[in-house]
């Protein structure tokens, strides 16, 4: 009596497990269903997501002009200190005082990319960027500058 | 209670009974998915006792909190639970909408309840393979993570991360969604309906698996309560908690579902819980993809949010059971204090009284189904 169950049992487990064997072997012959991305080999062809958030960039024009106006919002906004705006004061033309931003510290090592500062931005100076491959050799070369030297604000942005 | 160091000279010294021994199951333990550390009193194979000691991967969330803005600290409860990201993160949203009185629009209700849902499904799929592979399956863990790339595909077009969204802001949602939305999630139900069955042919119906599982782990009604079990586990010793349908927030009231229950109380039964609460999750999901309403995605709120002075709680039903969120404001811009009552740590206490007597085998399987995130313990 023992030994009937011993062998039903054993019949059960076999044909449950060929059962499941069935279905992994269909992918092993249909190729064509198997979705695994080969990364580091198709970067050519990598298309993300136009949301996704890589990095902080800075948007600058053709004539090198950005939209930032070194109002500290987004320094505010953000959660970790990443940001860091050190502005300065333009001379106008009239002999009027501006404030404007002299460098716009980023600290890619403590961001965690959650959007605040983008979303804070009054002018739309800066956006999210899809690079995400960052990874260096040295830890310096992560706190970065934003704003490209010789650029400076475009005109008519308050 | 035992230190560190009491516990290493527990081993060595085999103080106790004759025959026990004290084993360290992590924090470094490929089974327990994380830094959790387990103090397993052994007889034999037997499990006389177990003590979890917690402690590795606590970031003091809630203290950091208390110097955040209201617009900041959202985001890092991503960090705690991350598996179930978007509805943490909404539990925040509603506690500030609830202490400021912001009216959400419509069509951000409807938002937030897809995404809740999405992710809740997610979680589930990341589950089925994680256990499986406890129990010594490795192939579910690929198919399970096939459907789930497709929810942080989508959750990636319209959110813009994969994982920690920080997608829901007090107010609404961060953007709209994405214009595809709609016809990847349909592509997704789909899908979804299609291959569910590999899933009971790899894993529900294998003779094996329900060996392990049935039986295990067993866990009582009133012990379920007792010990302040919510979610999938304590559904399935019986306990009717789903905050969705109790206490219903956003859109849960005009959607129709089931509250998926379960008597046996055992691992199969969580595992049976859990694969019908992703069908539940489909049928929210199929109710409301066709009718989203029109108009903004986000209400009109201040740069700075000051809720008065008081104190607020919201509680939501994660992908693990019942969150809570506690906040004491003092009328400024950061929060008094902040209390999370995490799903993950009342199930993790429960863990004593299932795996007692039970082979520690059978604890792999209890650990499991009890699908603990540790970060979501720790905070």
């Amino acid at each position: 009596m023992f030994l009937k169950e011993y062998i039903k049992d054993v019949y059960k487990g076999v044909t449950s497990l060929l059962k499941g064997m069935r279905k992994t072997g269909y992918y092993f012959f249909h190729t064509k269903e198997i979705i695994t991305e080969q990364y580091p080999d198709n970067r050519a062809t990598l298309k993300l997501a136009e949301r996704f958030r890589g990095e902080v960039v800075m948007l600058h024009d053709e004539n090198n002009e950005h939209a930032c106006t070194g109002c500290t919002a987004c320094e505010l906004a953000c959660p970790n200190g990443t940001i860091k705006v050190i502005t300065k004061f333009d001379v106008t033309p009239e002999g009027k005082k501006k404030k404007a931003v002299d460098t716009f510290v980023y600290h890619l090592e403590l961001c965690t990319m959650c959007n605040l500062c983008v979303e804070a931005c009054p002018t739309g100076a800066i956006s999210m960027a899809q690079n995400f491959e960052h990874s260096v050799y040295d830890r310096s070369k992560l706190t970065k500058r934003l704003n490209k030297p010789g650029s400076k604000v475009r005109e008519g942005v308050e | 209670m035992y230190t560190q160091t009491e516990v290493i000279k527990d081993t060595t010294t085999a103080k106790g009974a004759e025959n026990e021994l004290v084993i360290n199951m992590g924090p470094q333990h490929p089974a327990t998915h994380g830094v959790l550390h387990l103090v397993v009193t052994l007889d034999g194979e037997t499990v006389k006792k177990i003590e979890p000691h917690l402690g590795y991967i606590h970031r003091s969330i809630e203290k950091m909190t208390e110097s955040l803005t209201y617009r900041q600290f959202t985001y890092v409860t991503s960090r705690m639970d991350y598996l179930s990201a978007h509805i943490n993160n909404l539990a925040c949203a509603m506690t500030v909408e609830k202490a400021m009185q912001i009216e959400v629009p419509e069509r951000a209700r409807v938002i937030r309840v897809l995404m809740n849902e999405l992710t809740r499904i997610a979680s589930h799929e990341l589950w089925i393979g994680a256990m499986a592979m406890d129990l010594g399956a490795f192939t579910p863990f690929f198919y399970a993570f096939r459907e789930r790339e497709m929810i942080t595909e989508i959750m990636e077009d319209s959110c813009g991360a994969r994982l920690t969204m920080n997608y829901m802001v007090p107010g609404g949602v961060m953007h709209d969604i994405h214009p595809d939305f709609q016809k990847k999630v349909k592509a997704f139900v789909q899908q979804f309906k299609d291959k569910v069955t590999e899933y009971e042919d790899l894993v529900t119906n294998n003779v094996i698996f329900q060996s392990r599982t049935k039986g295990v782990g067993y866990l009582s009604k009133e012990d379920a309560i007792s010990y302040g079990c919510s979610g999938p586990v304590a559904r399935a010793s019986g306990v009717s908690c789903d905050i969705r349908k109790i206490y219903p927030y956003e859109v849960y009231d005009k959607v129709e579902f089931d509250e998926v229950l379960d008597t046996a109380g055992d691992s199969f039964a969580r595992y049976i819980v859990r694969i019908k609460e992703m069908n539940q999750s489909i049928r929210i999901i199929e109710q409301l993809i066709d009718t989203i309403p029109e108009g903004d995605f986000q209400a009109k709120t201040k740069a700075v949010l000051k809720p008065p002075k008081g104190e607020f709680y919201t509680r939501v039903e994660t992908a693990r059971g019942e969150l809570g969120v506690y906040l004491v404001s003092e009328g400024g811009t950061t929060p008094y204090r902040i209390k999370y009552r995490s799903p993950g740590f009342s199930n993790l206490s429960a863990l004593d009284h299932m795996a007692r007597g039970g082979k520690i085998g059978d604890l792999m399987a209890t650990m499991g189904t009890l699908d603990l995130v540790i970060p979501d313990i720790d905070r």
